[in-house]
């Protein structure tokens, strides 16, 4: 039309089309009330919210997303999939923005979270189990963090809460298969 | 008395932090002529970690032990309310058919049954079975408040658990013991999950707002069913009220703590020694030992 500033949507964007495929949300659904945001009980440190994690994925802006930390503070609490008024399972959406920046290099907001995530991880596929105290230990030592964040240890040590051993599963082979399969499985198709 | 038998995973943190949780479950399920039976060899559920980074791998880890837990005619039990989580949403995504089929080739073990009511929580296996517990002492003057945290009563669809905002399950177990529970609207709010390492920031000012509001509604301790609930609460308390200035001192137990202390199980016998806030001066103060 003469005259007439047209809008052209944008091209719905790589990252938007792996977190719906990812998700199984429909990103468009949402009509930005922020009902997830006033219920999440980190909202208060994220930036960008969850909200505007929705306006963010509408509107293609994919850098913003992906180098915040907003995914992994998160912890699933499902407080704003359970209100949403449209039934978005915003928590669907936070995981699998999750997904996909874990394939990635962490920005320094996130590289805390991908360290110990990854060394749980890590942990799991070599004991089978979770080794708490090696886990706290070499999580504070390779994110060099102070002591102080290790202030519990002597008093989960007195109480017979935490062992010098890690707990090992009789047969770690097992676990090592699952991990081979599931790796040799994505080898295509992972974001 | 009956007998029955079911498969129980207890979890990572039941074998090492949460001990107390374990044994006081066992005991409290012997008293019940119940027999929890430990799955063989199992692994960790992948937890608060794997979901994120591999989807796969987060169906996968607890699909592995319900093929293990098949072989018994009995749903599996779970104590830890992350594992439960991760077993329901690993159950949900397994009525799928080639899901099925894939998780099958990755553990590479054993059909897989199409069932997800296959999983129930603690809380769930006393209450199916209140008729067989048998009150020898009661809790009388005991004021709890139930916290139930995000993992057991979200998403409905898929724990199948009890109201996602005023969940009451717990509260009649306690109740049962005659002890009183509070009325308070933080049943369901977050204490700050598995952040204690990432930021523990966010795990104090959670925290302290749960055993805040607690108090408030007049509670003197609170009972959960989540190690890592507990962990937040009881482990940090002492942070919490440095850092924030405020005397809170509200012993946290397990439930089956409480359940069992009205069996006349001895507090030596539930480990309440092992909880940070000393919950025995509260006890002695109820005349409850
Ligand atoms: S609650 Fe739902 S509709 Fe409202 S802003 Fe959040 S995602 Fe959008
Ligand atoms: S699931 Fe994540 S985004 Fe949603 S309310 Fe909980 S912490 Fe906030």
């Amino acid at each position: 039309m003469p005259g007439v500033d047209v809008i052209t949507p944008k091209p719905i964007t790589e990252l938007r089309s792996w977190v719906e495929t990812l998700s199984g949300q429909k990103v468009a659904r949402c009509y930005q009330c922020g009902k997830c945001t006033a219920g999440c009980p980190v909202a208060y440190v994220m930036d960008p919210t969850p909200r505007q994690v929705m306006r963010a994925l509408q509107l293609g802006l994919e850098d913003e997303l992906l180098r915040s930390s907003t995914m992994w503070i998160c912890f699933y609490c499902m407080t704003c999939a359970a209100r949403c008024p449209r039934e978005i399972d915003i928590t669907k959406v936070m995981e699998a923005l999750r997904l996909v920046s874990a394939q990635r290099k962490a920005t320094p907001a996130q590289k805390d979270f991908k360290l110990f995530h990854n060394l749980f991880i890590s942990n799991l596929n070599r004991f089978g189990r979770i080794y708490e105290l090696g886990l706290g230990l070499t999580y504070n030592l390779l994110g060099k963090h102070p002591l102080s964040k290790a202030e519990l240890i002597p008093g989960m040590l007195a109480r017979g809460k935490l062992s010098f051993i890690p707990h090992r599963v009789k047969n770690t082979d097992r676990i090592r298969d699952i991990f081979n399969r599931i790796k040799a499985f994505e080898k295509q198709g992972k974001p | 008395m009956k007998q029955s038998a079911y498969p129980y995973y207890p979890g990572c943190t039941l074998k090492a932090s949460a001990k107390e949780y374990d044994i006081s479950a066992r005991l409290v399920c012997a008293q019940m002529g119940i027999k929890l039976e430990e799955l063989d060899d199992w692994v960790c559920c992948g937890a608060a970690s794997a979901h994120g980074i591999d989807r796969l791998l987060s169906i996968a880890l607890p699909a592995r032990e319900l093929v293990t837990a098949q072989k018994f005619k009995a749903p599996l039990v779970t104590a830890c309310a992350l594992c439960f989580s991760r077993f329901k949403f690993a159950a949900y995504e397994l009525r799928n058919e080639a899901m099925r089929n894939l998780i099958k080739y990755i553990i590479g073990e054993g059909e897989i049954q199409q069932n997800s009511d296959g999983v129930i929580h603690l809380i769930q296996l006393l209450d199916n079975n209140k008729d067989d517990i048998r009150v020898k002492k009661l809790l009388n003057g005991l004021r709890v408040a139930c916290y139930y945290g995000c993992l057991l009563v979200r998403p409905k669809e898929v724990t199948n658990f009890d109201d996602e905002e005023e969940p009451q399950i717990m509260d009649k177990l306690i109740k049962l013991v005659e002890a009183e529970t509070v009325d308070w609207k933080f049943k369901t709010e977050c204490c700050g999950g598995s952040h204690m390492l990432t930021r523990p920031d966010i795990v104090i000012k959670l925290s302290h707002r749960l055993l805040y509001q607690a108090k408030q509604a007049g509670a003197d301790c609170l009972a959960v069913a989540c190690p890592v609930c507990h962990y937040n609460l009881d482990s940090n308390q002492k942070k919490i009220e440095a850092n924030y200035k405020d005397n809170i001192g509200l012993p946290v137990f397990y439930f089956t703590q409480l359940v069992g202390l009205a069996m006349e199980l001895s507090p030596k016998q539930l480990l309440l020694n092992k909880h940070f806030v000393n919950p025995m001066p509260l006890l002695q103060r109820k005349g409850l030992i």
